[in-house]
């Protein structure tokens, strides 16, 4: 019988926000499923083209990018900078050939754990009907 | 040379292990590349915990630790410290969070120990390539800056000087006092406002510590925390403050009249003269932007008649220099003004008045003396409505927030008005009354019950003259009655907004502003009197709406965090900042555009960057084309080997 597809998720979350938000979830015992594995950076503001192209060709079949809400960036103004390059990025990878699904951004406060298991819940369904991501993949 | 790293995964009691097969993650990653030393303990953190660490670092000579537990918010700095005791660098020991972010949010036991294994990876692959940091460390001037003369910069000031620090106040107006001076009592306790201001700014003036720059502002502000370098704009008053005996012989032949800023345009002032009785410094300043001229020909009868001879055409503006540790923001509120708020006829009929009007009018030495008189015929007014929430309270219109202090001085106004005017009646719209503080409830029901103010529940939907009186017409939705007033005098309990020019400070401090535009804490629950700048602190209605004892306590907060800094020979800062490649930079200057801190320069047609400014975001290195910069211990490497192994298996 064949296995059901379980998608590898990346999520590149900012320390001061993101991460502190899932920390919440955590901390509230709420459940998600475990297909996403996080990455803390500094700054949604440091997260580099390359952090998401080297994602999918790791075999990535979704990546995430969450940092503070504009207007509340923990460094002023990094994830402006952020918002700007991932629409960039966005439109590459639909420009590429995976599809828009598979890549997602989202502002994720602190205080918003729940929004954090929504997300993370959402994109795992979302995912699922699209199969393993081959286009970007290396390692087949 | 081959690293010896040690992992360690703590169980939490059955926080993590009754998720995650913690012996399995232990047994697995023991044969992981380059660990020498594995192992799951049931408390990593307790004293038992952090010893089996130290010990085997020591006899196994491990460089890196991993240690697999809960959030490095909770304890990534016991870990580190107990690193440094065994004897290695603390940036050699990372955290790999396998409870918030993988036992606590999932209940499939073989999934979450796949994931806890996964997570422990990345974190090793990060502290393989971790760099060995020390701390920076720079020294303090120990000297603070305070902006803002209103009563929470002068709390500021006299508690920082008390505390045996030079401070540095600066006040754009001819004097300090703030709008607290402007106030004729304050609630609850009915206190005249001046009786109780007044003795400290003549502290302010009089103390040691405190060099006291009024008429000033401030143009530049360079440095970081401990070592800020501030540029100062001291404006010429035209009048030496030593020679002046305020015998105010000038103003009587000053030939100018303008409205008077103190009185709030309800009395006139010469081009030539003093704020206000008691200001401090008790001097008088020569406005020059409606003075005839400078030149004796054009007028010069001031200087004429000043037998000291105190009036000084030839004084120039200054530039004063001054370093400091700590900045203190305290630039107040404005009230909502005429240009925004026409509705209610304000700035249109002469017996509309603001809440600072009005306490003008209530003051003893306002320009009726004391005497509640409106300014239209100079008649006593028999029937006064008080309107709240003009402006605060509308997010569709005005401002969305509450502005907090109108309620209280609300109640007020009409208490006082009624001890003024015992056969007048005073009447208040109001949305709720909220009056939460101490001692706040209980005054609003003196006011209601002692002193029979009518209080009715609903907003004013029109105002207009009609003969010598103001129309009121609103609703009362408790009784539903259509209300009509023919009122003598109107207050309107304007909203309280940032003061005129906080945003362009705010810029030049680079401290962030809220959506309304107030300055924004660090943190609304506990970090509220810190901004998100280091070394820069907020205190009074800079930051949000606030009454006086409020503002008081945050100014005094606000000092104390001063002190944190000033009372220290040296601070520290994190290493884990941006480093430059040399030989790859191109000095093109995208990073030093997004540099949110000004924390890179171009020296030579390369990036160079102020590792104190730095606060390691790592936006200049997502935005560098060249690879050439990047942030020490979460280098792109680090990130990419991550990713690797956080896919893989």
């Amino acid at each position: 019988m064949e296995e059901k597809f379980e998608p590898k998720i990346i999520a590149f979350l900012c320390k001061w926000c993101s991460s502190a938000g899932s920390d919440l979830a955590g901390v509230s015992r709420m459940k998600y499923p475990p297909n996403v594995v996080p990455i803390t950076v500094m700054c949604s503001g440091s997260i580099s083209p390359n952090y998401i192209l080297s994602a999918f060709k790791d075999g990535a079949d979704g990546v995430l990018v969450s940092g503070c809400h504009p207007g509340d960036c923990h460094y002023i103004k990094g994830n402006y900078y952020a918002r700007r390059r991932i629409t960039l990025v966005k439109e590459l990878l639909e420009f590429i050939g995976i599809e828009p699904e598979r890549f997602q951004m989202s502002w994720v406060s602190a205080a918003e754990g729940a929004k954090y298991t929504e997300i993370i819940k959402d994109f795992v369904k979302e995912l699922e009907p699209l199969g393993p991501q081959n286009k970007l993949r290396s390692n087949l | 040379m081959r690293k010896r790293i040690g992992f360690f995964i703590c169980h939490c009691g059955i926080n993590i292990a009754g998720t995650v097969d913690v012996k399995k993650v232990s047994e697995g990653l023991s044969k992981y590349p380059g660990v020498v030393h594995s192992e799951d303990y049931i408390y990593m953190c307790s004293d038992p915990g952090q010893s089996r660490m130290v010990e085997a670092i020591k006899e196994k000579k491990l460089d890196k630790v991993v240690i697999a537990c809960c959030s490095p918010t909770l304890h990534e700095t016991t870990f580190r410290n107990a690193a440094k005791v065994a004897g290695i660098n603390s940036f050699q020991c990372e955290i790999a969070n396998v409870r918030e972010q993988c036992s606590w949010v999932h209940k499939d036991m073989k999934k979450a120990t796949a994931k806890a294994i996964k997570i422990s990876k990345a974190a090793i692959e990060r502290a393989r390539l971790n760099e060995s940091l020390e701390p920076i460390s720079v020294p303090v001037t120990r000297r603070a800056l305070v902006i803002g003369g209103g009563i929470s910069g002068i709390q500021s000031a006299l508690d920082l000087a008390n505390s045996g620090y030079e401070v540095i106040l600066v006040e754009r107006s001819p004097s300090i006092g703030g709008h607290m001076i402007q106030l004729s009592e304050t609630f609850p306790t009915l206190d005249c406002s001046q009786c109780i201001m007044t003795p400290k700014m003549v502290e302010v003036s009089k103390h040691p510590k405190i060099k006291l720059l009024t008429y000033s502002e401030i143009q530049e502000v360079a440095g970081y925390i401990g070592n800020f370098k501030v540029k100062i704009l001291k404006k010429p008053t035209y009048v030496d403050p030593d020679k002046c005996t305020l015998c105010d012989e000038c103003t009587k032949v000053c030939p100018v009249a303008v409205p008077n800023e103190f009185e709030l345009g309800l009395t006139r002032r010469r081009a030539i003269y003093i704020p206000f009785p008691q200001a401090i410094p008790a001097t008088y300043t020569l406005d020059i932007n409606n003075c005839p001229g400078l030149f004796p020909i054009a007028c010069g009868k001031c200087a004429d008649v000043c037998e000291p001879g105190a009036i000084d055409f030839d004084m120039k503006p200054e530039i004063l220099e001054e370093e400091v540790g700590s900045i203190i923001v305290s630039t107040g509120y404005d009230l909502y003004g005429k240009e925004e708020m026409a509705e209610y006829g304000y700035g249109k009929y002469e017996d509309v008045l603001d809440g600072l009007q009005f306490e003008r009018l209530l003051s003893a030495s306002g320009p009726t003396m004391g005497k509640i008189l409106r300014p239209s015929d100079h008649k006593e007014p028999k029937e006064v409505v008080f309107i709240q929430c003009v402006g605060s309270r509308d997010p569709e219109l005005h401002c969305a927030y509450c502005s907090k202090i109108c309620c209280m001085y609300t109640a007020k106004h009409a208490m006082l008005y009624k001890h003024h005017v015992h056969d007048g009646q005073p009447y208040v719209f109001y949305i709720d009354i909220r009056s939460g503080g101490k001692d706040y409830e209980e005054f609003v029901q003196r006011a209601i019950e002692e002193d029979g103010v009518i209080y009715l529940r609903g907003k004013v939907s029109k105002i207009f003259q009609e003969g010598d009186k103001i129309k009121v017409w609103g609703v009362d939705t408790l009784s539903g009655k259509v209300i009509e007033i023919d009122a003598d005098m109107v207050v309107l309990a304007m909203a309280m907004r940032p003061s005129e020019g906080a945003s362009e400070l705010a810029k030049k401090l680079k401290i962030a502003l809220d959506k309304d535009g107030f300055l924004a804490e660090a943190h609304p629950k506990l970090r509220p009197v810190e901004s998100l700048t280091s070394g820069m602190f907020l205190a009074g209605a800079a930051q949000a709406p606030k009454d006086i004892p409020e503002a008081v306590a945050q100014a005094s907060g606000a000092a104390v965090k001063a002190v944190n800094i000033l009372s220290q020979d040296r601070l520290y800062h994190s290493p884990t900042i941006a480093t430059v490649n040399l030989t790859l930079c191109t000095g093109c200057g995208m990073c030093v555009d997004v540099c949110a801190y000004e924390a890179i320069k171009l020296e030579e047609g390369k990036a160079v960057v102020n590792e104190v400014l730095c606060e390691g975001c790592g936006t200049c290195s997502a935005t560098c084309l060249r690879a050439a910069i990047k942030v020490k211990n979460i280098t792109p490497l680090q990130v990419h080997e991550m990713i690797k192994v956080a896919l893989g298996g």
